[in-house]
C-alpha cells in the first residue's frame, strides 16, 4: 500500500509536469497562430507569390505625316523545356535540320538544361527568320518541349536617314540601373541618345505585373492575377521624312549638316547630320570592329553635327552686324563705304576676299557681294558689345534646347569672355574679324537656322521644336524679337539680292526659279587655316589643300521671299566655298520643301496666317 | 476469454481510432487529395496494429512479466545487429531490411527498444523491495538497462530516440520511487557535462542546435525547415486555411509533411482549433492511461501503464515542440498521425501492454516468478 501510495503521489507529480508542458505548447501555438498569425501570413504569401514583370510595348516614333521612324518588329526565338522531351540532344539534332544551329549553341543548351530545373525554358536561338519559324511550327508535333516565343524588337525602317534624330536603343548599362526592376529584365532596351533618350519615359510606358503562384522549386503553378500595364505612347515628330531623305541624299557622303525649320512655329522639318550610321546595328550589338570603325572615321558619323558641330559662321554673320549698325543709327541704308580690297587698322592689314575690292558699296550691295571691308568698317564703328547683343537676340551663343542630346552652345565672344579665358583685353582687330564671322566666334548649324528663321519671321524669337506632343499649340508663344521691321526689310533685301541678283549676287547660281518659291540667303566660308601672305601672293586658295584643312562651306536661307515660311542652314565640312558647295544644296532642299509643302500638319490643313497678324 | 474481452478497454480503442482517423485525413491531404501513397498504407498498418493491441491485451500480464527481460534482450540484440549490418536510410543507420518471402519491410529496432525498456524496467522495479529503492546500488541495473541502448542509439546516430529512451527510463525510475536526490544529482551531472556533450555532437547535429537558436541566420539552409514550419503553422491562424488547402504544405515549402511535420500541416489546414482538437485527443489517451495505472493493483502493471503513457507523451511533446521551433529538430514522429510503419506498430503493441494491464488489473503478481532468466 505504501508503494502504491508513493506511486500515486509520484504519478500525480508526473501528471502535473505533463500538464505544465502541454500548457506551454498550447501557449506557444497561441503565440504563433493568433498573435503572430498575420506576420506569418505575409511570409507565407511571400513564399508562394512571385511578381513577374510584363515589359510594355515601346511607343512608336513617327514623322509629322505618320510615317514610321522607329517601330517595333516581332522577333522570334526558339525555346526548349527539357522536362517535356525525352532526349535534349536528339531534339537539338532535329531542330538543327530545320534552323541554323551552331556547335557552340548546341553545347551551351546542353549545359544549361543539365544545370537548371527541367521546367525552366532554355533559349536555343534568338532572332529566327520567318522561314525558320514556319519550318519549326510545321514540325512542332515531332518536337516535344519546343516552343516559339514572340518578342518585340526596335526597328528603324529608314536606317541611317534619320539616325541622329531618332537616336537608338540598346541594352541597359550598369550606370543606368535605377532599381526599377523593369530595367533588369534581360533584353530590355533603353534609349541611349536622340529622341529615344529624351522621351524615354513617354516611349517606355509602364510595365504590367503578373502575380504567379510558385512552389518551393520555383515552378509556376498558376497565375493569380494580371495587370497589363501601359504601352508606351506614340511620339509624333515635326520631321517630314520625305524631306529628310531628300536632304540626306543631297549632301551625299560629304561631312556636314542640313537643318530646315518652319519659321512660324519652329517645327524642325529636317535635321540631317552626315555621314550617319545605321541605328539598327546598335539594337543587336555592334562588333567591336564596327564600333572602332565608327569611332575612328575622320568624318565623325557618331556626332550630330547639326547641333554639336561648332563652326565660325563666316559671312553668314554679316546680317547681325548690319542690324546692330542700323538699329544704333551707326549707318544709314544708302551710306556707302569704299572697298579697295584691304583695310588698315593700327599696323595691321585686313583683306577682303576680292583682291581688288568692290569699290563703293552700301549695305545692300555689301551683303549681296559679301564685301568684307564694308563689314570691317561697320563692325569697328558699332563695337563688339552691340554686335554680341544683336547676335544673342537672334539665337546665337546659347543652346536652342531642341529635344536632342549633346547640343553645344557655340560661342559669341565678349570682352569679359576674352578677359576670363585669355587674360587679355579685347583687341580692335578682333572686332573686325568677328564682324565677318571669323575668329573666336562659333555657331552650330541649328543656331544658324534659327537665326535665318528669326530674320524671315521678323516678329518673334522663334525656337525650334522636334516633337509635337498632345495638346501642344500649333504656334507656341514666342517672345517678341523687337527689331524694327523697316530695318529687317533692308537686311532681307540684301539677302534676296545675294541669291536672285545676277550682278554680283554671290549665290546667284543657287536661285530657285520656280514660281513663288524664290529663296533669299547668305553664303559663308569659315576659315580653318590661316592664309599666309606668301600663299595669298601665289594665288593659292584652298583648292589643293588637304581635306581637313579646307574651309567649311555655309549657307543660310529663307523662302519664299514674298511670304517667308521655311528657313534653313547648310554646312559642309571642309567644303570650300559657301556659294559653290553649300548654296546648291540649300536651293534643292528649299525647293523640295516648298513643293512638298512640308509645313502641312495633318488634321490642320489651314496653315496659320502671317505672323505679323498674330499678336 | 469472453470475460476478458468484456473488460477490454474499449474507450481506449475508440480514442485510438479517432486519433488515427484524423491521421488518415491528414495523410490524404498530404498526398494532394489522394489516398495513395500514404493514407491507404497507414490504414492497413493501423488495422494490423489494432489487432495486435487486442491480441496483446489478452495476454496474461504474468506472462508479460515473465518474458520482460527476454524481450529486452531481443531488442538489444537487434540494436547491435543494426550496428553490424544496418542499411543506410536518411543519412543514419536505423533500419534493418527484412526480406521474408512475400513481404519486405524495414525494422527500426530503436523504436522497439522504447517499449522493451519499459517492460524491463517495470519488471525490475516490480521485484525491488521498497526499502531498497532508496539505496544507491539499486540504481545500477536500471542505469545499465537504460545506458546500453542509449549508447547504441547514439552511435547510429539518433539523438531524438536517445533522448526519449533516457527520458522514458528516468520517468519510470521516478515513478518507481527512486529517491529524489538522485534526480537532482543527475540533472546537475547532465548540465555539467553539456560542454562534453556538445563537442561529441556531430557536425550536423551542432548545426541543428545552432539554427534552432537562430533560424534566421541560415534561412535557406539549415534554418529552412524550422522557418517554413512556423510560417505554415502561423499562417493557419485560428481556424486554418481549410482541409486540403494548406498552401505551404502543398507547394512543397514544408518538407516532410507526411512524417515529422505533419502536425504543422494539420495546424495550417485546420488552424489552432484543429491543433487543439488533436492535443485534446492525446490528453484523453494519456488520462485514460493514468486511470488504468491508478486502478492497477500490481506494481508491474502500474509501471507498465505509466511507462507506456510516458513514452507516448514524449513523442507528442517532442514532436510538437520541434515543429513549433521550441527545440531543435530531432526527427521524432507524431504518434498515430505520422506516416511510418515501425513507430505505429510499436505504439499499438505498447497500447496492447497498457490494455493488458487494464484487463488484468486485479491480478496480483508475486515479486519474483520462476522460469525465464533472472
Amino acid at each position: 500500500m505504501d508503494q502504491r501510495k508513493q506511486f500515486t503521489r509520484r504519478a500525480l507529480v508526473l501528471a502535473g509536469g505533463q500538464l505544465l508542458i502541454v500548457s506551454g505548447l498550447v501557449a506557444n501555438l497561441y503565440k504563433l497562430q493568433v498573435l503572430e498569425a498575420s506576420d506569418y501570413q505575409v511570409m507565407a504569401d511571400d513564399n508562394r507569390i512571385n511578381v513577374r514583370l510584363l515589359p510594355p510595348s515601346r511607343g512608336l516614333i513617327t514623322d509629322r505625316f505618320g510615317e514610321g521612324m522607329a517601330v517595333n518588329r516581332p522577333t522570334y526565338q526558339l525555346v526548349l523545356v527539357s522536362e517535356q522531351t525525352e532526349s535534349v540532344a536528339e531534339t537539338l539534332d532535329s531542330i538543327g535540320t530545320l534552323i541554323e544551329l551552331s556547335e557552340r549553341d548546341i553545347r551551351w543548351v546542353l549545359k544549361e538544361t543539365s544545370r537548371r530545373s527541367g521546367f525552366v525554358p532554355v533559349t536555343v536561338r534568338e532572332d529566327l527568320s520567318w522561314r525558320e519559324v514556319t519550318r519549326v511550327e510545321v514540325n512542332l508535333p515531332e518536337l516535344p518541349g519546343v516552343l516559339i516565343e514572340e518578342g518585340q524588337s526596335r526597328h528603324y525602317p529608314h536606317a541611317d536617314l534619320a539616325a541622329h534624330v531618332t537616336g537608338y536603343v540598346s541594352a541597359v548599362s550598369e550606370a543606368e540601373l535605377t532599381g526599377d526592376r523593369l530595367l533588369e529584365l534581360p533584353g530590355f532596351r533603353t534609349g541611349k541618345n536622340g529622341v529615344e533618350k529624351i522621351f524615354e519615359q513617354t516611349l517606355r510606358g509602364a510595365a504590367g505585373t503578373r502575380n504567379v503562384e510558385v512552389n518551393a522549386f520555383g515552378r509556376v503553378i498558376r497565375e493569380i492575377s494580371r495587370d497589363e500595364g501601359e504601352p508606351g505612347e506614340e511620339l509624333k515628330l515635326t520631321i517630314d521624312m520625305g524631306l529628310q531623305a531628300f536632304a540626306t541624299r543631297q549632301i551625299g557622303d560629304q561631312a556636314g549638316s542640313v537643318v530646315v525649320l518652319d519659321l512660324f512655329n519652329g517645327d524642325v522639318l529636317a535635321l540631317v547630320s552626315s555621314p550617319a550610321f545605321d541605328p539598327n546595328a546598335f539594337n543587336y550589338g555592334l562588333t567591336s570592329e564596327a564600333w572602332q570603325a565608327l569611332l575612328n572615321d575622320p568624318k565623325s558619323p557618331l556626332i550630330n553635327k547639326a547641333i554639336a558641330g561648332q563652326y565660325p559662321p563666316g559671312s553668314t554673320f554679316k546680317m547681325m552686324v548690319a542690324l546692330a549698325a542700323l538699329e544704333d543709327g551707326i549707318i544709314q541704308p544708302e551710306e556707302e563705304v569704299y572697298c579697295p580690297g584691304t583695310y588698315e587698322l593700327g599696323n595691321h592689314t585686313f583683306h577682303c576676299w576680292r583682291r581688288w575690292g568692290h569699290g563703293d558699296v552700301n549695305l545692300t550691295e555689301a551683303l549681296k557681294r559679301s564685301c568684307d571691308v564694308f563689314f570691317y568698317d561697320v563692325a569697328r564703328r558699332v563695337g563688339i558689345d552691340r554686335i554680341v547683343q544683336m547676335a544673342e537676340r537672334f539665337g546665337l551663343g546659347g543652346v536652342t534646347d531642341v529635344e536632342l542630346t549633346g547640343e553645344r552652345s557655340g560661342l559669341v565672344p565678349t570682352r569679359a569672355w576674352k578677359e576670363a579665358v585669355y587674360g587679355e583685353p579685347w583687341q580692335g582687330g578682333e572686332t573686325l574679324i568677328t564682324g565677318i564671322g571669323q575668329g573666336f566666334m562659333l555657331t552650330t548649324p541649328i543656331q544658324l537656322a534659327v537665326m535665318a528663321a528669326r530674320i524671315g519671321n521678323g516678329v518673334f524669337k522663334v525656337m525650334p521644336r522636334l516633337a509635337r506632343l498632345d495638346g501642344a499649340p500649333d504656334v507656341p508663344d514666342f517672345a517678341p524679337l523687337d527689331v524694327a521691321p523697316e530695318l529687317l526689310d533692308i537686311v532681307r533685301e540684301g539677302m534676296n539680292q545675294v541669291v536672285n541678283n545676277p550682278d554680283g549676287g554671290t549665290a546667284y547660281r543657287a536661285r530657285i526659279e520656280d514660281e513663288g518659291m524664290a529663296m533669299a540667303g547668305k553664303t559663308g566660308t569659315a576659315q580653318v587655316r590661316r592664309i599666309t601672305m606668301a600663299q595669298r601672293e601665289a594665288g593659292d586658295d584652298d583648292v589643293e589643300v588637304p581635306w581637313n584643312e579646307r574651309d567649311h562651306a555655309l549657307f543660310v536661307a529663307y523662302a519664299p521671299v514674298e511670304a517667308p515660311r521655311y528657313a534653313c542652314a547648310v554646312v559642309v565640312d571642309h567644303g570650300g566655298g559657301g556659294s559653290a558647295v553649300a548654296a546648291p544644296i540649300a536651293r534643292d532642299v528649299m525647293r523640295e520643301a516648298q513643293r512638298r509643302e512640308s509645313v502641312r500638319w495633318p488634321g490642320n490643313e489651314e496653315t496659320p496666317g502671317d505672323p505679323e497678324q498674330v499678336v | 476469454m469472453g470475460q476478458k474481452l468484456g473488460g477490454m478497454s474499449w474507450g481506449l480503442l475508440a480514442l485510438l481510432l479517432l486519433t488515427a482517423g484524423l491521421g488518415f485525413a491528414m495523410l490524404h491531404s498530404a498526398a494532394g487529395g489522394d489516398m495513395r501513397p500514404w493514407a491507404l498504407a497507414q490504414m492497413v498498418r493501423f488495422g494490423v496494429g489494432i489487432t495486435l493491441t487486442v491480441m496483446i491485451a489478452m495476454i496474461d500480464i504474468r506472462q508479460l512479466h515473465r518474458f520482460a527481460y527476454l524481450v529486452y534482450g531481443g531488442a538489444l540484440l537487434l540494436l547491435i545487429a543494426v550496428e553490424v549490418k544496418g542499411s543506410i536510410g536518411m543519412g543514419a543507420q536505423r533500419w534493418i531490411e527484412i526480406d521474408v518471402p512475400g513481404v519486405r519491410f524495414q525494422l527500426q529496432p530503436s523504436e522497439i527498444m522504447k517499449v522493451a525498456l519499459v517492460l524491463a524496467l517495470a519488471r525490475y522495479f516490480h521485484g525491488l523491495a521498497p526499502e531498497r529503492a532508496g539505496r544507491w546500488f539499486s540504481l545500477l541495473v536500471p542505469l545499465v538497462l537504460i545506458g546500453l541502448p542509449t549508447a547504441l542509439v547514439l552511435r547510429q546516430p539518433d539523438l531524438g530516440t536517445a533522448m526519449m529512451i533516457v527520458a522514458g527510463g528516468a520517468a519510470l525510475m521516478f515513478l518507481a520511487g527512486i529517491a529524489l536526490r538522485w534526480f537532482v544529482g543527475g540533472a546537475i551531472a547532465v548540465l555539467a557535462s553539456l560542454p562534453v556533450i556538445w563537442s561529441s555532437l556531430r557536425g550536423y547535429q551542432q548545426d541543428r542546435v545552432r539554427t534552432f537558436l537562430d533560424p534566421e541566420s541560415d534561412p535557406l539552409g539549415a534554418g529552412w525547415n524550422i522557418l517554413q514550419s512556423k510560417i505554415a503553422l502561423g499562417s493557419g491562424g485560428l481556424f486554418g486555411k481549410g482541409f486540403l488547402e494548406g498552401s505551404q504544405s502543398h507547394l512543397n515549402f514544408l518538407p516532410e509533411k507526411q512524417t515529422d511535420f505533419i502536425f504543422t500541416m494539420l495546424a495550417e489546414e485546420l488552424g489552432m482549433a484543429g491543433a487543439l482538437l488533436l492535443i485534446t485527443l492525446y490528453m484523453l489517451i494519456i488520462a485514460y492511461g493514468f486511470g488504468v495505472a491508478l486502478r492497477c493493483s500490481n506494481q508491474f502493471g502500474r509501471l507498465l501503464a505509466l511507462g507506456v503513457v510516458a513514452t507516448f507523451s514524449l513523442y507528442v511533446f517532442i514532436n510538437i515542440a520541434m515543429v513549433t521551433g521550441l527545440i531543435p529538430i530531432v526527427g521524432v514522429p507524431l504518434p498515430l498521425i505520422s506516416y511510418g510503419g515501425t513507430a505505429m506498430l510499436t505504439l499499438m503493441v505498447a497500447f496492447g501492454l497498457l490494455a493488458s494491464a487494464h484487463v488484468h488489473r486485479d491480478i496480483a503478481i508475486p515479486r519474483h516468478t520462476g522460469g525465464g532468466p533472472f
